[in-house]
């Protein structure tokens, strides 16, 4: 069981990874789209690497959802609770 | 009574693909072209998808007249003749007839008459599901050569102003000639399909729900069969996809199956000159080449920069153009892996002819 801290920082190097932004860049209140400019098919993207990642699933109508990284950790912590 | 013994056919150990052929039709339809139809840009298509530009065949030319077009250069180049095919597969879902098969119909145009003619329906996976074949036909000895063709005229079933896969789909033609070997050439397939995400791409209605419409009028109004059926495009089936799931599957689940591909043929990624595979989009490509940890020696297929994705045809137009632009990778060892509609997949080792 991951903290929020561990899966924020988890979070951060897989959207380094597919994007190339500085990990210290991705913050809890960041949205996906607006603030870090990541795209629909970056996101599916990041979403699988994210399951592998936390061993969690992360169902295709839930991603939506996910507007901001706090929204990724929540569900992602909820989902290992 | 003593039953007597029957004769089986004798089995071949091993199969290679001799060679390759590709039929690109003449229209190029380009990311300005598509954003007179679907509020977009150039920018938005290449960043997304990485196609620059689609070759789409115009009225007058048939899935079969591309088939043939391909289906010839690859039997100039394996040395073969029409003749001394066993077998002549054409893997298509835009043939526009349910019934006689593309197939038969090439067969009799090439002059390969009688053999054995057949259409396979597996979408983008259908050209993996035809070496599958080819490769069992000739080592079990019931072909002594195999003509697998993929051949598509999407343009014939999209509707331009969708946009969730019409921008990404272009026409076009690959074919290979299957036949014995002296070394193993052909690795062991890892094929399947998931009926379970049968909606995940496919056509927007069945040909019994035309036949529904056309009688009845779309809108409810009273009209002719033929007012109906010649007034209302939109009777017309096309295709659409739910473009998330078909991703995150392709990505997820496929670079496995390619794994497993390299797996059951006993090759490391390192060993291979290729990895071609099915040219859906250019991000997939990218994300299971990562997936695969493909060292930077290994050529990758991106013949969907120019061609888009042209389904079934889309890896033997792909290899036929790495061949072309690649002449020294002959010989060396590719991964290919198709998977689309159904949803199906397949996936193999070849050597490159």
């Amino acid at each position: 069981m991951a903290s929020n801290e561990e899966i924020l920082a988890g979070l951060a190097e897989i959207v380094n990874e597919e994007t190339g932004l500085a990990a210290e860049a991705v913050e809890m209140d960041k949205s996906f789209t607006e603030d870090l400019d990541i795209d629909s098919i970056s996101m599916m993207t990041i979403v699988v690497n994210a399951e592998e990642k936390f061993g969690v699933r992360i169902p295709d109508e839930e991603v939506k959802n996910l507007k901001t990284v706090g929204d990724a950790v929540s569900f992602i912590a909820n989902a290992q609770a | 009574m003593s039953v007597p013994t029957l004769k089986q056919a004798p089995v071949q150990a091993n199969t290679r693909i001799m060679g390759v052929g590709a039929y690109r039709p003449s229209v190029i339809v380009t990311n300005e072209d598509v954003c007179q139809w679907i509020d977009s840009s150039d920018e938005w298509i290449r960043q997304r998808t990485g196609i620059i530009t689609r070759h789409r065949a115009p009225a007058d030319v048939s899935v079969i007249d591309m088939a043939e077009g391909a289906a010839r250069e690859a039997l100039q180049r394996a040395g073969i003749e029409a003749s001394q095919l066993g077998a002549v597969i054409v893997s298509t879902v835009t043939h526009p007839y349910a019934t006689p098969s593309a197939a038969a119909s090439l067969a009799d145009r090439l002059g390969a008459t009688p053999a054995p003619a057949f259409d396979i329906s597996a979408a983008c996976a259908g050209y993996c599901y035809g070496i599958a074949q080819g490769d069992a036909l000739v080592r079990s000895g019931a072909a002594s050569y195999v003509l697998v063709v993929g051949a598509e005229k999407l343009s014939d079933v999209i509707d331009n102003t969708e946009r969730t896969i019409s921008f990404l789909l272009g026409d076009g033609a690959g074919a290979v000639v299957i036949g014995p070997s002296d070394t193993p050439g052909i690795g062991p397939s890892v094929w399947g399909s998931d009926g379970s995400k049968w909606d995940a791409i496919g056509m927007t209605h069945s040909m019994l729900d035309i036949r529904e419409l056309a009688l009845t009028g779309k809108h409810g109004a009273a009209v002719s069969d033929e007012e109906a059926a010649v007034t209302d495009a939109s009777l017309w089936p096309t295709l659409r996809q739910d473009g998330q799931t078909v991703f995150r599957w392709a990505v997820w689940e496929m670079a496995k199956v390619a794994q497993q591909a390299l797996d059951a043929a006993g090759i490391r990624s390192e060993d291979l000159a290729a990895f071609i595979p099915h040219q859906a989009n250019m991000r997939i490509i990218d994300e299971m080449a990562k997936k695969l940890h493909l060292p930077a020696t290994v050529k990758i297929a991106r013949d969907i920069a120019d061609a888009g994705n042209t389904s079934a045809a889309s890896i033997p137009l792909a290899t036929h153009r790495l061949l072309e632009e690649n002449p020294e990778l002959s010989g060396g060892l590719a991964l290919q892996i198709g998977f689309g509609a159904g949803l199906v997949f397949g996936a193999q080792v070849v050597v490159l002819p």
